[in-house]
């Protein structure tokens, strides 16, 4: 009796350490933060000298047309930067998934740029964007054409530049990924039914590869909601509002306007926001499983 | 449909040559059967009928218009996989005249089409499945059914029935045979299965190692193999082989060997006589061992039973001849005792002798 008990409980025992971590790490915070953002609540104070203020953070930031703006900057940032990046990444597995000399090296250095540090990137194109000595404007005067304000009146186009050129490789190593496991021999039944190459992209890769760029795409997606360092180092968010997305704004509200409970309020919001796409994610998977299963299920009962 | 013909083929990847010139005619509405061990070229030949795979070297010929430039789409052929290669995304009905609206066949013809193809090989009730919802031997049938969908005048099919269990696979082959003969196309079907390649081939070509070994009718490459390779690898139980020596005593032929000591008689003693080398294999089939007490011992066979197999109606006995191991197909009815000595007559017509450095026959 008392040893089938202990068998019972052998396996929670094992993942008792690690789900007391997780507990820690990751649910105190987040309950910390939920709690914070009820509060009116400044960096001197401790939580609990803080004024119990109910919803107000959260109606307040449902009213400011600041926090508008910066939402309508995320979601621009987000739509534009993960349609850019799925068209050009799918795009270049298409093109790269071919057996050619040197297609390694082809590819790994498409590979790079995911590779390299945000900041760093950040500071790159910082120098890169820069109006006088800058690589582009530099590049612009010496073929006559008049330079380019990249970081004053296109600042927002500019970091989503950058943000293609990172982030683009993670969407064409996936992409590739699904390409190479195609069945094969789906593609040479194509062929032999009359498909051009751009008819079996069309019609057999594109479909055939689907739920990967799904998933990969409401990766990105959940990504460019988050995304932080690149845009801190290259506009600080300016100029006005013009590229100051939700992180920014977050991370300026708690420590230059000093007002805690509005910044965790505003967390929140985020987190809500990339739950649903979270959830999305999910609910598409389950369903890709369930019909899965269905169809395995029809099969079995007939056979 | 039309005629193909495959002048000195080739395949070479990198420096590895793995064609080595294949010749090959391939006659109107011809049923013909590529067969060897894996490996052997089979399928690359195909394959290069195909167009999916360039051609190193010679020429393939369809109609005696060459064809090896040519994109597979524009060599008017259909073509049945091993792992079938459905479209996963497409239903059934997609599946099969997914070549029908590449072309921009107007719309009551595709679905025509589809009606009767589905209709001949008994899919009309799962048109709207996808690939995933059927069992293995329905997938099979759509991709029959997308090739015949083509209306092309060549067939390939790359080992379509392997992946199908023993059951499914006799049934499908006979379907087979019974499509082969409704449709007159020019088929060229591929397989390792030396059973499938007797009962549908018009004409068997037999390839080993990138080479042609030899072609010709199911009775033919039975009764008359050029060479050792070809006499062991058609037939089921194989052929036995055993090592002897030809001698002449008083004036007939003789081969003899450990264990046994055997008269030649007829059109082979007259080869065996005119040939240089006295170093031979003979082969002799299972079913041309005959159980019989009091047979001449001169054209028998003294063999010690150690197994028998029985598979029904016929039993097959696996048995000592010296130091080599001999099957023999008996009827299951012949009472025959394991440990026991026993004596079985040859048929002379059976007798195959090889020389026993080039392999080939007599």
């Amino acid at each position: 009796m008392r040893t089938a008990m202990a068998n019972r409980l052998t396996p929670y025992m094992f993942m008792a350490p690690a789900a007391i971590i997780m507990a820690i790490a990751l649910m105190y915070p987040l309950g910390y933060m939920v709690w914070g953002s009820f509060r009116d609540w400044n960096p001197s104070q401790t939580i609990g000298e803080a004024e119990f203020v109910g919803l107000k953070n959260y109606i307040f930031l449902w009213n400011d047309p600041n926090f508008h703006e910066s939402l309508i900057v995320t979601l621009k940032f987000a739509f534009f930067v993960v349609t850019i990046e799925m068209v050009i990444g799918v795009g270049l597995a298409l093109l790269l998934d071919r057996e050619i000399r040197g297609i390694s090296v082809l590819r790994t250095m498409f590979i790079l740029p995911m590779m390299i540090a945000p900041v760093v990137v950040g500071l790159m194109w910082r120098y890169m964007y820069h109006p006088t000595v800058g690589t582009f404007n530099r590049f612009l005067d010496s073929i006559g054409l008049p330079r380019v304000d990249w970081l004053g009146d296109h600042a927002l186009t500019s970091v989503i530049i950058a943000d293609i050129w990172q982030w683009t490789p993670f969407i064409f190593i996936l992409s590739l990924a699904a390409l190479q496991s195609l069945p094969r021999s789906a593609l040479e039944a194509a062929r032999i039914d009359g498909a051009t190459a751009w008819q079996q992209i069309i019609h057999i890769k594109l479909p055939l590869m689907m739920p990967v760029l799904i998933v990969t795409a409401l990766l990105r997606l959940i990504d460019a909601f988050k995304v932080l360092e690149v845009i801190l180092v290259m506009t600080e968010g300016g100029p006005g509002l013009s590229t100051e997305i939700l992180a920014l704004r977050i991370s300026r509200t708690a420590t230059e306007f000093r007002e805690l409970g509005v910044a965790a309020a505003m967390s929140n919001y985020l987190l809500i926001l990339l739950l649903l796409l979270t959830v999305g994610m999910f609910a598409f998977n389950r369903w890709q499983e369930a019909r899965a299963a269905r169809l395995n299920a029809l099969v079995e009962e007939e056979s | 449909m039309p005629t193909i013909r495959l002048d000195n083929l080739v395949k070479r990847y990198g420096n590895v040559e793995v064609l080595h010139g294949i010749e090959l005619e391939m006659a109107e509405n011809e049923f013909t059967v590529l067969v060897g061990p894996s490996g052997c070229g089979k399928s690359t030949t195909l394959r290069m009928i195909a167009g999916l795979e360039d051609v190193s070297d010679g020429e393939i010929y369809v109609d005696n218009k060459p064809v090896s430039h040519l994109e597979p789409k524009e060599r008017d052929l259909a073509m049945v996989f091993q792992d079938y290669a459905l479209y996963p995304h497409m239903n059934v009905a997609q599946n099969i005249s997914f070549a029908l609206r590449l072309a921009r066949r107007p719309k009551s013809e595709i679905n025509a089409k589809v009606k009767e193809v589905a209709e001949m090989v008994g899919l009309t009730d799962f048109l709207g499945r996808k690939p995933g919802a059927l069992s293995g031997g329905q997938r099979q049938r759509v991709a029959m059914a997308r090739a015949l969908a083509k209306d092309s005048g060549i067939f390939l099919f790359d080992e379509p029935l392997s992946n199908l269990d023993a059951k499914l696979r006799g049934q499908m082959r006979a379907e087979l045979a019974l499509m082969s003969q409704r449709v007159q196309k020019n088929m060229i079907y591929v397989t390792h299965d030396q059973i499938e390649a007797m009962t549908l081939a018009d004409r068997i070509v037999v390839m080993h190692g990138g080479y042609i070994q030899q072609q010709g009718t199911p009775e033919e490459l039975f009764k008359r193999p050029v060479n050792k390779f070809v006499a062991g690898f058609m037939g089921m139980p194989p052929m036995n082989f055993l090592d002897g020596a030809l001698e002449e005593r008083a004036g007939e032929m003789w081969v003899t060997g450990d264990g046994f000591d055997l008269r030649l008689s007829g059109e082979i003693a007259a080869k065996a006589k005119a040939h240089s080398s006295r170093e031979v294999t003979l082969g002799i089939r299972p079913s041309d061992l005959n159980f019989a007490e009091d047979a001449d011992p001169a054209t028998a066979l003294t063999l010690d039973v150690q197994v028998s197999e029985y598979i029904g109606a016929q039993s097959v006995l696996l048995c000592k001849c010296g130091p080599a191991q001999v099957m023999v197909e008996v009827n299951s009815e012949t009472p025959v005792a394991l440990g026991q000595t026993l004596t079985f007559a040859v048929n002379q017509r059976g007798v195959h002798l090889f020389d026993r450095t080039s392999e080939n026959a007599l």
